[in-house]
Parts: structure tokens; sequence; C-alpha cells
């Protein structure tokens, strides 16, 4: 069991690769509470932001600035009684919110948030994670199937014909960042996500700057397509709460309602992490390749640290700047605690950055640069999640038809397009070079 | 084209009206055999603007037929006039369309007024303008946020909300009350306005016109708005007037028709200002139609509260009110359309009877012509333009 567990430690492969289980167990755990954690802030943050687009406060009384207020609505939703409608198809009705989980949890066993730092490195990587997250609508359909209700029937009828047809011009636009991922001195490429970063690397680009514009727009309809994918606004057709209620989760309520908010979250950040592997470098650092100096290794190794000193001093602002009254003393203290303790991962992170600067391959250079590759992973999503907030602050919300328009109509041929361009591209320009080095 | 052009009457479709083909509630095939969905949108329902039921007939998204069901909110208006006194039953009418209160004192007012031969002082008549215009506004920024609400746009509601707050404020200061406030009484006013009441208006007049910019910047020019708004809910100004819509619904169909101009009341006449209108009765012009109509309703405080003359507030009017026999029809522009008071007099101190004309009820009915063959969330949009109040609808 020991042996199992050091063997590992000094291993530059996912755990997947190295064989070993229980190494693999954990990542899962990690992630699992990791996701899930990503969860809780972002519905306290959604509502923040939100209510702060709307000029208003958002949750403010459970804990100092509503912090404690995901904690107590899952705490609420537990509690609630569990309705299951009489006419519903029970099973079906049961088991529906599971499978939308199931599929979002399980995409994340493929996402690299470091050269290591993945549960497996499949392959097939992307094909498994395009895969597994479409599944995510069966959850939908059969949730608004089950229900037996004419409100989620609709809900589910709009938010299946919404995932396939956007499902499509996503696949191509990843096609075409998959051909970018060959352009190297043997010709392959690689659908493995560990390798599309490492590909990333190799060429010293992004792919979203790579045959400018042409990986820009793949990846500006993947970002349009994956709003549509997670169905938020303006796509938010599924649950359009003005038109039906509540959507496809009309009926439910409870426990199995807040499964099916958890799915959709999951859902949002393994998108939000897909866009980033493809097109945004992944867990790369800005300029690895041309700030290469240990020097710059160790002045980016500090961001971390000093992320979290930020969210520290904006907590302390926030308690200084708390109302004097005694009524609010709990919350200052709860706040202060909540400063003390961003500012000790903060110095924690920064003891870390300099323990571990040296370039060796000790367990603190090793835990430096892990924590690095997920810092900056997990930074490029937040940048995605925050823009989900956004629009969903600035956008009414398109008709049905409005948006199968869009799908097929606009979508499809830009991504048919620019794959063709793409792979002309790829072709053309290897030659060129050469070309041109010979006779210029 | 002229309201008062007789062959404007004669070009409704009346096909579009038919409903005898179309038996709502009882489908023709089983269940899972149908092709045909019958829904029932209300009466609880987040976007019918209170307690509106429409039932529903769908052939997937798309709507056959539409049939409204109304009377959830009925409270027999009409019938408590005949039990109270005319003074009596003042504060009652606030209470029918509840976010602009204000017009619909006036109307009262001046039904009573003219029933009575009375007429209000200047500077009531403008204290009456006033509000009534600052209260078009409220009733519009309300009707902006819960109609972009419903199109999926959530921002605008608060904005709105926050700036509609100001006006609130000052009816708060004026008359004690924010939304059904009683403002005006058989006469003239009740109240004299209060120390810096002049200030707050002209404060609010500067405030709150970047604001609508504000509302405009979001909406007006934003791709989704514009495909969600354009061509949906479309009605000719030959079918308004038909079927009696008024309003912003039926100058946004190029009808140019409103009360304050055509038969000016209150002081009115006294007022330079436009009445918007549309080309394409579509909810993108009744939309742009209600947008400047706030900016012409602000045009009028500023000049009233500028000119707003001295002298009495009050009319002479005796103690117990009792007109002479006789009836009266008074209408005026609310901000939904035309709002008007039938008023039968027996001689007593009680109206013999009392019939309001709704504007949101009338307007309401253009729905099933509006909504015919367009897509459930058609439906929703149509409901949130016609700016409907369940209060009034209902009384």
């Amino acid at each position: 069991m020991l042996n199992s567990f050091m063997s590992y430690l000094g291993s530059t492969v996912t755990p997947g690769e190295a064989g070993n289980q229980f190494w693999a167990l954990i990542y899962v755990l990690i992630i699992f509470t990791g996701v899930s954690v990503a969860v809780i802030c972002m519905n306290w943050l959604e509502r923040k932001a939100l209510a702060h687009f709307q000029v208003r406060l958002g949750p403010m009384r459970v804990g100092p600035h509503g912090l404690l207020q995901p904690i107590a609505d899952a705490l609420k939703l537990m509690l609630k009684e569990d309705i299951i409608p009489a006419e519903a198809d029970q099973f079906v009705f049961w088991i529906a919110p599971l499978i939308g989980l199931l599929a979002a949890f399980t995409v994340y066993t493929v996402i690299p948030f470091g050269p290591s730092q993945a549960v497996s490195d499949m392959n097939i990587g992307i094909l498994f994670m395009l895969g597994v997250s479409s599944l995510g609508v069966l959850g939908i359909v059969v949730a608004g199937w089950a229900s037996n209700s004419h409100y989620p029937l609709i809900g589910a009828l709009r938010s299946s014909a919404q995932m396939v047809s956007y499902e499509v011009a996503m696949g191509l636009a990843v096609v075409s960042a998959i051909l970018m991922t060959s352009m190297n001195a043997s010709g392959t490429g690689t659908l493995s996500m560990i390798g599309i970063v490492q590909a990333q690397q190799q060429q010293g680009v992004w792919f979203i700057f790579k045959f400018f514009p042409l990986g820009f727009i793949a990846f500006a309809i993947f970002a349009i397509a994956m709003v549509a994918e997670t169905n938020r606004a303006p796509f938010d057709l599924a649950e359009a709460e003005s038109e039906l209620t509540a959507g496809f989760h009309t009926e439910y309520s409870g426990l199995r309602w807040s499964l099916f908010m958890l799915a959709e979250y999951a859902a949002m950040i393994a998108v939000s992490s897909i866009a980033v592997t493809l097109w945004l470098g992944g867990w790369m650092r800005p300029f690895p390749n041309l700030l290469h100096a240990p020097a710059w290794d160790f002045i980016f190794s500090l961001f971390p640290g000093i992320t979290f000193g930020g969210l520290a001093a904006i907590a302390f602002i926030g308690t200084a700047r708390m109302p004097s009254h005694s009524f609010f003393k709990i919350q200052r203290i709860g706040l202060a605690v909540f400063a003390a303790l961003l500012g000790f991962l903060a110095l924690l992170l920064l003891v870390i950055a300099v323990a571990g600067r040296s370039a060796d391959a000790s367990l603190a250079a090793r835990f430096r640069e892990g924590i690095d590759y997920v810092y900056w992973f997990v930074l490029k999503v937040a940048v995605f999640m925050y823009l989900f907030i956004w629009y969903r602050a600035t956008w009414p919300r398109y008709r049905f038809d409005q948006l199968m328009k869009i799908g097929w109509k606009v979508m499809l041929p830009i991504s048919i397009g620019v794959l063709m361009l793409t792979a002309i591209w790829a072709l053309v320009e290897p030659p060129l070079w050469e070309w041109m080095r010979a006779h210029i | 084209m002229n309201v008062n052009d007789d062959t404007a009457r004669s070009h409704l479709d009346r096909s579009n009206l038919d409903r005898s083909n179309l038996d709502l509630e009882t489908p023709e095939k089983p269940y899972l055999d149908a092709n045909e969905l019958i829904i029932n949108m209300g009466p609880q329902h987040p976007a019918t603007h209170g307690v509106l039921r429409v039932i529903l007939k769908l052939d997937g998204e798309k709507v056959l037929g539409t049939e409204c069901v109304i009377g959830y909110l009925h409270r027999g208006v009409e019938k408590i006039a005949e039990n109270r006194t005319y003074t009596m039953f003042n504060p009652y009418v606030d209470r029918m369309d509840y976010v602009a209160a204000v017009s619909n004192g006036l109307g009262y007012c001046e039904a009573v007024e003219k029933l009575m031969n009375v007429e209000a002082p200047a500077r009531a008549k403008y204290i009456r303008v006033i509000l009534t215009e600052l209260n078009r506004v409220a009733s519009h920024q309300l009707w902006l946020g819960t109609h972009a609400l419903d199109i999926g746009a959530m921002t605008p509601l608060f904005y709105t909300f926050r700036d509609r707050e100001e006006i609130l404020k000052i009816f708060e200061r004026y008359c004690g009350a924010r939304l059904t406030t009683h403002a005006f009484r058989i006469g003239g006013c009740q109240y004299e306005t209060y120390a810096g009441f002049e200030k707050d208006v002209k404060n609010f007049l500067t405030f709150v016109a970047p604001k609508i910019d504000e509302y405009e910047e979001l909406l007006t020019t934003n791709r989704i708005w514009l495909e969600r708004t354009k061509h949906v809910g479309v009605i000719s100004g030959a079918d308004c007037v038909a079927l009696g819509v008024t309003g912003p619904v039926l100058r946004a169909s190029g009808v140019q028709w409103d009360l304050r101009k055509a038969q000016p009341y209150a002081a009115y006449s006294d007022f330079d200002f436009e009445i918007p209108i549309g080309e394409n009765g579509d909810t993108y012009d009744r939309y742009l139609v209600r947008m400047q109509e706030m900016r012409q309703s602000l045009r009028i405080v500023e000049q009233a509260v500028n000119a707003i003359p001295e002298g009495p507030i009050m009319a002479k009017v005796p103690k117990v009110i009792k007109p002479p026999v006789g009836e009266i029809y008074h209408s005026i522009e609310a901000p939904k359309g035309e709002l008007g008071y039938f008023i039968v007099s027996d001689g007593s101190t009680q109206p013999y009877r009392l019939r309001v004309r709704p504007p949101s009820f009338v307007n309401l009915q253009a729905l099933d012509i509006m909504v015919r063959g367009a897509l459930v969330a058609d439906v929703i949009a149509v409901i949130g333009t016609l700016d409907i109040v369940l209060g009034e609808v209902d009384r």
C-alpha cells in the first residue's frame, strides 16, 4: 500500500498511464471535491456578480456578504420533501438527474490540469470528452419525458434539438483545432488532451492565434456552441422561465433539482476546460517559450500567492468597511477569519513558490510546478465562467427557430469553411516555407 | 390614417377571429396520437403579468389558437361604485390599474367634474398634468422592465425599478402613498405641493433622461432584441381600430390617435409635445413608441413645472356631491390607452351606474390575432408588449 503510494510520487505521467489505481482514485476524489467546491463558489459568485451588474447587492445576510448562502441553500434543498409527481414515470424520473450528473462529472477524468495532473491521458481524450458530455442531453430529455407534463416536455424537446444541432458545429470547430496539432515535423496530430496542449507548446503558439484568424474563428464558434450546449443564456430555452416556467425541471424539487443545477454548472466548467485546453494553451503560463529563464519561472510561480493575497486584501478591506454597529459583530469576525484564511493560503503558496524555485526534481519543485499548472488552468477557466455570467446579465433570450437558424445556417457553414481553410493552410504552409527558404 | 375614416373599420379580417372550428378544451384525438397540444398558460405563470390564463393550442412550438380566460382578479369595482358616494369611490379606481393609479384618479375626477359642471382651477390642472405624466413614465418603466424580462433580458428590470423609485418618492412626498396614490379630489387636488416639489421634479427630469438612453443602449440595437421583437405580434392599424385597441399599441400601428391631442383634457392644450407613431405595428415599434412617449412625457412635465400658475387648488364643490340627473362619458389617455368612465347619475349621492372602459381589457382582445401562427415565445412577448394589468382587465 505504502509502496504503491510512494512509487508514483517521482513519476511524470498521469496515474492512468502509470497504471497506479490508488493514485487515480485519489485524483478522482480530489477532482470531484474540487469541482463540487467550484460549483458552490460559482453559485455564490454568479449571484453576487449578477447582482452587481443589476445595481443590487445580492445575498448579504447569510454569513458576511452572503458567503454561506450556497451552503444554506444546499442544506435547504436537501431537507426539502422529495416529491415525485403521481403521474410521473417513477424510475426514469428518479434516474434522470443522475444521468446528467454522471455525464458532467465523467468528463473530468481526461481534463488535463497539468502534464501529469489528470486522472488519465487517453489517446482519444477529446473524442471521449465530446461523447460523454453530449450524454448530458439524455438526462434532460428523459427528465422532461418522465415528468409527464407539458412544460417539461416542451423544454426537453427544445433542449434536445438545440444540443444536437450545436454539437455539429462544435465538433467541426474541434476538428480544426486537432488539425493544427499535426503541424510538426512528423506530421502526426493527436487526440490526447495532454498531447494537444503539448503541441501548442512545441509550436510556440496558442491555437487561438494559430493561422490567424482561422484559429480565432474556430474558437469563437466553439465558445458560442458551448453556451448553447450547456443551456445557458442567451440560449437557455430549455429552462426559459418566462415561457416554460422552469422548462425540463419544472416538476423537480429539492435534492433532485439541485442535482440538475450541479450538473449544469459542472458541465459549464467542463466545456470551458475543453475550450481552454484546445485553444488557450491549457495549463501553460503566458509565454512559456519566450520567457523561459528560471527567473521568469520564479516570477510566474508567485502569481498564485499574489492572487490569494489580493483576495485576502479585498476581504480585509470589506471587513474594515463593515458598519461598526454591534449587530454586525459576528459578520465582521466571520469576514476577518475568512480574510485571514485567504491570507494564510497566500502565504503558504508563496512559501511553496520560494521553496520550490530550483528547477530540480525535488518534491517541493514538483509540487510548486503542479500548483502553477493548476493555477493557470483554473484562471483561464474562470474567465469563461465570468463570461457566462456576463452573457446572462446582458442578453435577451433567442427564440427557438432563431436558435436553430443560427446553429444550422450560420455556425455550421462557417465551421465547415474554417475547417477546410485550416486544412488547406496546413497543407500549403510547410512547402511554402521550404520554397521561400530555398529561393529567398 | 385617420381614425374617423369609416372605411377603415370594415377592413378587419373576420375569418381570423372566427373561433367556431376551434374547440380548445377537448382535443379530438387521443393524447399520444395528437399532433396538437393544449397547454394552459396561467393563471399561475411567471410571464402572464398577474393572473391571466391563456389556453394555447400548439402544434409543436407553433400556436394554432389561443383563448383568454379572465376574471381571476374580479372584485366588482363597478358594482361597488353603486354603493358608495362619489367621494368614497375615488380611492377604488386606484386599485384598477395599480401601476398607473394617478391616471385612473384623474379620469374619474374629471368625469365627475364634467357631470357636475365644475372645472378644476388652473393650478390644480397643472399639478394633475405633472403627476399624471410622471405616472406615465413610471408605468412605461415598469412595462419595459417586465417586457424585457419576459424576453429574457434580466437587467433592464432592475434599472427601471431603480429609476421608477424616484417617481414613487415624489408621489410619497406629495400625498403619502406610493402606488395607490389617491392624489386628486373631485374639483381639484386636496394637497398643495410640498416645499421643494418643483425642485424634486426638475431633479428627476435631469436624472431620468440619461437613464432612458441607458435602457435604449441595452436593447434598441441589440441583435437578439431586434430578432425577438421585429415582425412579432404584428397588427394593422385597421385591425386596431376595429377591435377598439388604443394607446401605444394603436399608435405603433401608424394611427395618430392620442386623446391628449384629439380631445385635450386637464391642461394638455397648453403644452407642446409630439405623438410618436410607429409604422409596422410590431413589438419593436411598440417598444420604440413607448420609449419616445417617456421622453415626450418628460417634455410635458418640464413645461408644466416651469409654468405652474399660482392660485387655489380646489374649485367650489359642495360638501355632499350630488350631480344633476344625467349621464356622462369622459375618457383620458392613460399610459395603456383610452381610459373611459361612463357615469349615470340619478341625482343622488351615489352613481346609479358606473362603467369603466379599461384600456387593458380592450387591448387584450388583440392577443389572439397577434399570436396566431407565431411561436410560444412570441405569445410571451406579445402579452408583454400589450402592457396589460390584470387588476384593470378584471376590475
